[in-house]
């Protein structure tokens, strides 16, 4: 057996399948997806060859910088809110009764599909019957906000779903790594004299730095590209001031059918995302390899 | 070396297969889809297309309608076909059933291709264009001068022509009336509105009663697009809109009149309390719980006020309709109406059996509108004899308001080219949201019909 395994040509055999399908669905569309962005097509009637032409519009396409503001402003956004997850993580990695109970709890988002959870928000924001208008009259607040209908606050009540939907993710993360710190390592600061606050931010952070940086890049690329929650609380609305880059992208595409346009912010999105990971990368590139001694 | 050849051997294996799996997946999404006898030649697609000895000839449809979601017009689809295939025994017909987005799609890469089936269904106007500049679709004037002379309702057949010829036949047809609950219009003494007057009046009685007056979804734009219409065809009168789209120039006074009183509704609280945010599904919701008085809505709602099982005959009961009222000083006749085709059928260009092709056509387009209001509650595209046929009242008094009326403007958005009708939505959306005045309305839209896309 071991023989066989070991054998290049059967190793390559066995990985074929996979290579070919992942040639296939992922890595060819986005060559197509940067080509066709080359030329002017309504998906029906010829191509035709426009070279630079769409990524020249793109540049100079208002609507497209706004929609790209509003992702950055998400990965922003979901960026410090990992801060907010870590602290989580930390009480609940702590002797805290019930932290067994509360993370299963912060999972739950984390089952639900996209879909349903807009749906659910989408009742929650409704503004005449919605829950938290209901609650927020029963205090006595005039004039409640329309929170999917008002643009200065749509981006803002989109985000709090989008918060409730990963916390458990991110938390989940964080405890298992938190959970594979060593208990020596802080019984040790312990004998030291340090309080836990102490041993959080100096012992605790510093040992899953690694883990914080996957966790921002993945923040980040997840917030560029993000879509589905958004297509279905306000489709992009009212009046743009909720799109972002990737409804953007499928406005252009499916709803004006203008496809090779579509296809050229589609690429400019992944060069985007392959830019934000490159820089995070090299921001938090560190020289030293942590090691938990022997 | 040996084991190298055999690898690339396996490669060239599974690439071979990756292709042949692309190449049949055409055929067999038909066969996957329907189940009725009459399927049975999706998979034989590859020989249909030729005349067997016995001079038969077999004609490929593909509609949009597959048995799961809309049950009654797949019925009688398959019932015309049959028919057709008893009356003319040298016909067969092959059906190939694919839902909306799917019908979409495939149409496009068939098209691509020069494969499109001998007839089909394409939507009017915008969705159409490419086809028939690629001379994808065949005219069908001699149908309508001929058999099909005068069926028609007025209007309905512009939407599928081009520089005067006609590539395609209307089946479907709807007018957007505004619905209103009587039963809330009886409490506080309101009667159905004439002019746009009385409609101010009424808003504002039912505003200071705390009953929201009209349910409109903005998120869905083309919703509020419908009530921008009817104010351009009140002030504008009959060609307004179609010459704005028409000749691309969107700068007419009365195009900029009706977004100021488009925001003038808006500011009398007219509309739902946060409407711009609500789908059309939830605004409708607030109707159908009778939380608000009025809903401008297509025909295709009749079936919820009239033979919807779901619905409390109570509810039904309550709800009845009227026509947009007048403006003083308006060019616009109120028979006037907001609607529009919905799909219509075309005949291949390249099809080999168009004469076939355009007799069924010709006998489908007769006998859909024989049965489709009766036993789908779709209203035909051509008219009706109302005392033919036994239907709900509300039916009776649509198709009466019809076979009367004196324009039918359609759908902006479907008028317009993909890119300027996506943009009008947005401005839509923008303008009832008072996010931009009437005048950055008018010359957002005015530019983005100049750009032609």
């Amino acid at each position: 057996m071991n023989k066989v395994m070991s054998n290049k040509a059967v190793i390559a055999l066995y990985v074929l399948p996979s290579v070919l399908l992942i040639l296939s669905i992922v890595y060819l569309p986005i060559l197509f997806t940067g080509y066709y962005g080359f030329f002017d097509w309504n998906g029906v009637s010829d191509m035709q060859f426009t070279g630079l032409g769409n990524y020249k519009k793109l540049l100079r396409d208002q609507q497209f910088w706004n929609s790209a503001w509003h992702s950055l402003w998400f990965a922003l956004m979901s960026t410090l809110s990992l801060i907010a997850y870590l602290l989580v993580a930390l009480l609940l990695s702590g002797k805290l009764s019930g932290s067994n109970l509360l993370r299963k709890i912060y999972l739950v988002p984390m089952l639900l599909s996209s879909v349903a959870i807009a749906q659910l928000w989408l009742k929650v924001y409704h503004p005449s019957s919605g829950i938290l208008n209901t609650i927020l009259e029963f205090i006595g607040v005039q004039n409640t906000p329309n929170w999917l209908a008002d643009p200065d606050i749509v981006l803002w009540a989109i985000f709090v779903p989008i918060l409730w939907q990963y916390a458990g993710f991110y938390i989940l993360i964080y405890y298992a790594a938190l959970k594979n710190i060593p208990e020596a390592v802080i019984e040790a600061a312990r004998i030291d004299g340090a309080n836990p606050l102490v041993i959080a931010w100096r012992i605790k952070v510093p040992l899953i730095s690694e883990v914080i940086k996957v966790t921002v890049v993945l923040a980040v690329v997840g917030s560029l590209k993000y879509f589905d929650l958004i297509y279905i609380m306000t489709g992009g609305g009212p009046n743009r001031a909720s799109e972002v880059m990737a409804s953007y992208m499928y406005s252009k595409a499916f709803k004006s059918f203008d496809f090779g346009y579509g296809s050229s912010i589609g690429f400019s999105l992944l060069l985007i995302c392959l830019v934000a990971t490159w820089l995070i990368r090299m921001l938090t590139a560190s020289r030293d390899k942590i090691q938990y001694g022997g | 070396m040996k084991r190298k050849t055999l690898a690339f051997m396996l490669l060239f294996a599974a690439l071979t297969w990756v292709l042949a799996a692309c190449g049949g997946s055409g055929k067999d999404s038909g066969g996957g889809n329907g189940s009725g006898p009459e399927n049975s030649g999706a998979s034989s697609e590859a020989s249909s297309r030729e005349t067997s000895p016995g001079g038969e000839v077999t004609l490929n449809l593909m509609h949009l309608w597959p048995e799961g979601s809309n049950f009654a017009q797949y019925k009688i689809v398959s019932s015309i076909v049959e028919q057709f295939q008893q009356e003319n025994e040298n016909i067969k017909i092959s059906v190939e059933v694919l839902d909306n987005e799917q019908y979409k799609d495939k149409l496009k890469v068939l098209s691509a291709s020069n494969s499109l089936p001998d007839i089909g269904f394409t939507w009017a106007a915008g969705f159409m264009e490419p086809y028939v500049k690629g001379n994808e679709f065949a005219p069908l004037n001699d149908l309508l001068e001929g058999e099909l002379k005068g069926q028609f309702v007025a209007g309905t057949t512009e939407g599928y022509t081009f520089d005067g010829t006609t590539y395609a036949l209307p089946v479907e047809l709807n007018i957007v009336p505004v619905f209103y609950n009587k039963a809330i219009f009886a409490e506080y003494g309101l009667e159905v509105p004439k002019t746009y007057e009385d409609l101010k009046e009424i808003i504002q009685t039912l505003n200071n009663n705390g009953v929201n007056p009209v349910a409109l979804g903005g998120k869905d734009a083309w919703t509020a697009s419908f009530w921008y219409m009817y104010f351009a065809d009140r002030l504008g009168g009959d060609n307004l809109m179609d010459e704005a789209v028409a000749n691309e120039d969107f700068t007419a006074p009365e195009l900029r009149e009706a977004a100021v009183y488009a925001q003038e509704l808006v500011d009398m609280n007219a509309f739902l309390k946060g409407f711009v945010g609500l789908s059309n599904e939830e605004a409708k919701a607030e109707f159908m719980n009778e939380n608000a008085a009025m809903y401008m809505m297509g025909a295709w709602e009749v079936p919820n006020y009239t033979t919807n099982p779901d619905v409390p005959q109570e509810f039904k009961d309550k709800i009845g309709f009227f026509k947009f009222p007048v403006m003083e000083d308006g060019r616009g006749n109120v028979n006037n109406w907001v609607g529009g085709p919905g799909v219509g059928l075309f005949v291949s260009e390249n099809s080999k059996h168009k004469e076939e092709a355009k007799k069924f056509v010709s006998y489908f387009v007769q006998k859909w509108g024989e049965i489709s209001v009766s036993e789908a509650g779709v209203i035909p595209a051509t008219k009706v004899d109302t005392n033919a046929v036994s239907l709900p009242q509300m039916y009776i008094d649509l198709l009466n308001e019809l076979n009367n009326a004196n324009k039918v403007t359609l759908y902006l958005d479907v008028q317009m080219k993909p890119v300027a009708s996506e943009e009008h939505h947005n401005l839509i959306q923008a303008l009832f949201s008072k996010d931009i005045t009437p005048d950055e309305f008018i010359s957002r839209q005015d530019a983005v019909l100049k750009e032609g896309k």
